[in-house]
């Protein structure tokens, strides 16, 4: 176990050189990933702007869904780049080699590439948070700094399963699936307002089928004091939850696996 | 080619129709929460989401694929060799490029949103047809944008830096992000001077009736002058790039 995790760490290591040898390229990215959610922030800016408010939520309340959600989605993508590529490997037939190197798939998988790019998405995230907690600085409290660490780490687990669920459809397709963006980008795109505002189907597929309410509504409610208690705390580990099933169906996934051809 | 992959298709539509609920179902609260006066109506807001929707695969988000691994590859030399020129040959492969996925997404959405998600009936037959050309100016548009999303390659071979600010505007400032008479008034003027409304914003506001009939050939004469800049700018881009560049190997 404690040597997976070495060579997980050393492979996040050549990730990150890797990708530091084009480092014009990185930072680049790292920018027009900055500017294009700054450019998505500035629309809802806007909007509230023209508003005031929306079914009672205004805009620095906001700002902590909105934080919340495209932090924990900005590190799940980050280190799940391997999981959102996983159709070119099982086409080109680069899984089989996955399989017979003696170390977990998942690991190996995870280890392929961390996108570092993303620090882009989550520095504005972190930043939104902090215009939320500029504006309401009576929430800013250590339990609330801690709530919302949380519910961000539990959401990275989230998006993970997530993704990982949208790799395991590959080996049925043998093609990435543009509807599981739904899944991915639908939630947090979704998720730049209170899941409240929305429609009652659309609210309970983001609780029950896919636990976004869990890890991003309900700690964000106990932040801002609207709701307290221990459930708040508890909501998040839906995150880890579904990952832990994500991986179950993963691993079914993999037992009938037979390769591509060649 | 593209009818190849019809699964591929039908989910690409749902996915739009799902993100275009999102959006309407948003705007639909933001409207139920304040009575202060608007620069559109919910019923011009929807009809323009769902427009954006439709037209979403023409958007100018990224250079062409096969030319960025020719870039990589080296293969664009052949490219030179060709006995035509690189900038229409590109700018072909652009209209092609924008148009096919746009067609086949556009058609099948637009019918289901006007059925079931409020998409409202253009203004009048007039309005109706001077949108018609507006898209297809828009098409013209978000080509010659590819061609100098191509031509930045020359530059950054990987493809990935400047290639992507782009996009990024394109977003922002055509009216996908949020519709633009919502920006701040005194960024108006500033989005009104810039070519990125032309890609959609000014089609979905002829359509619904924003931009009269008669204002329309004036809107469409902007819509043009940023074509004909876009394509004589990206054509001194390519033919400056062609020129230094280096194909490296043997």
């Amino acid at each position: 176990m404690i040597d997976y995790f070495r060579l997980y760490v050393r492979l996040v290591g050549f990730s990150i050189r890797a990708q530091m040898e084009y480092r014009v390229s990185f930072f680049l990215q790292t920018a027009a990933n900055l500017l294009i959610t700054c450019m998505e922030f500035a629309a809802i800016w806007a909007v509230l702007g023209r508003f005031g408010n929306i079914r009672g939520w205004t805009l620095p309340e906001i700002c902590f869904f909105y934080g919340t959600a495209n932090a924990a989605f900005a590190i799940g993508e980050g280190i799940s780049r391997g999981f959102d590529q996983f159709a070119a490997f099982v086409r080109g037939g680069e899984f089989d080699r996955v399989l017979l190197r003696p170390c977990p798939t998942v690991m190996q998988l995870l280890g392929h590439e961390i996108t570092l790019r993303r620090v882009g998405r989550l520095a504005q995230a972190l930043t939104v948070i902090g215009f939320g907690f500029a504006w309401m600085p009576q929430t800013l409290m250590l339990p609330n700094v801690a709530l919302l660490a949380w519910a961000i780490s539990c959401g990275v687990l989230l998006f993970t399963g997530i993704l990982i669920l949208q790799a395991t459809i590959c080996f049925w397709t043998t093609e990435s699936i543009e509807m599981m963006n739904v899944l991915t980008y639908g939630a947090v795109f979704s998720s730049q307002y209170p899941l409240s505002i929305y429609r009652g189907w659309f609210r309970k597929f983001f609780t029950f089928m896919i636990p976004l309410a869990g890890v991003v509504f309900l700690p964000v409610l106990g932040v801002l004091g609207i709701s307290s208690g221990w459930q708040i705390w508890v909501a998040p580990l839906c995150g880890p939850i579904f990952l832990l099933a994500a991986l179950q169906i993963w691993r079914f996934g993999v037992r009938r696996y037979c390769s591509t051809g060649s | 080619m593209l009818l190849q992959y019809r699964g591929a298709a039908l989910g690409g539509l749902i996915t739009q129709i799902f993100f275009g609920l999102i959006f309407v179902m948003a705007y639909e609260a933001l409207f139920a929460s304040s009575a202060a006066p608007q620069p559109m109506t919910l019923q011009e807001v929807v009809t323009y989401l769902w427009l954006n929707q439709a037209l979403f695969a023409m958007l100018p988000w990224q250079p062409d694929a096969e030319i960025r691994q020719m870039m990589r590859t080296g293969n664009v030399a052949y490219e030179l060799v060709r006995p035509f020129s690189l900038y229409w040959h590109w700018f072909a492969r652009a209209l092609a490029l924008r148009s096919a996925p746009t067609l086949l997404r556009a058609l099948p959405l637009t019918v289901l949103a006007a059925l079931f998600f409020g998409l409202g009936a253009p203004s009048g037959a007039e309005s109706a047809a001077w949108f018609g050309v507006s898209v297809l100016m828009a098409l013209v548009l978000s080509s010659a944008i590819t061609v100098v999303l191509n031509a930045s390659l020359f530059w950054t071979i990987s493809g990935e830096g400047a290639a992507m600010l782009v996009p990024a505007m394109v977003m922002a400032l055509s009216g996908q992000n949020i519709p633009l008479p919502f920006y701040p008034d005194w960024l108006q003027p500033v989005l009104h001077w810039l070519p990125f409304r032309g890609l959609m914003d000014v089609p979905s506001r002829i359509y619904s009736g924003a931009i009269a009939p008669e204002q329309a050939p004036f809107e469409i004469g902007s819509q043009l002058a940023w074509c004909v800049a876009l394509v004589f700018i990206g054509g001194l881009i390519v033919r400056k790039g062609a020129r230094r560049l280096v194909v490296q190997g043997g």
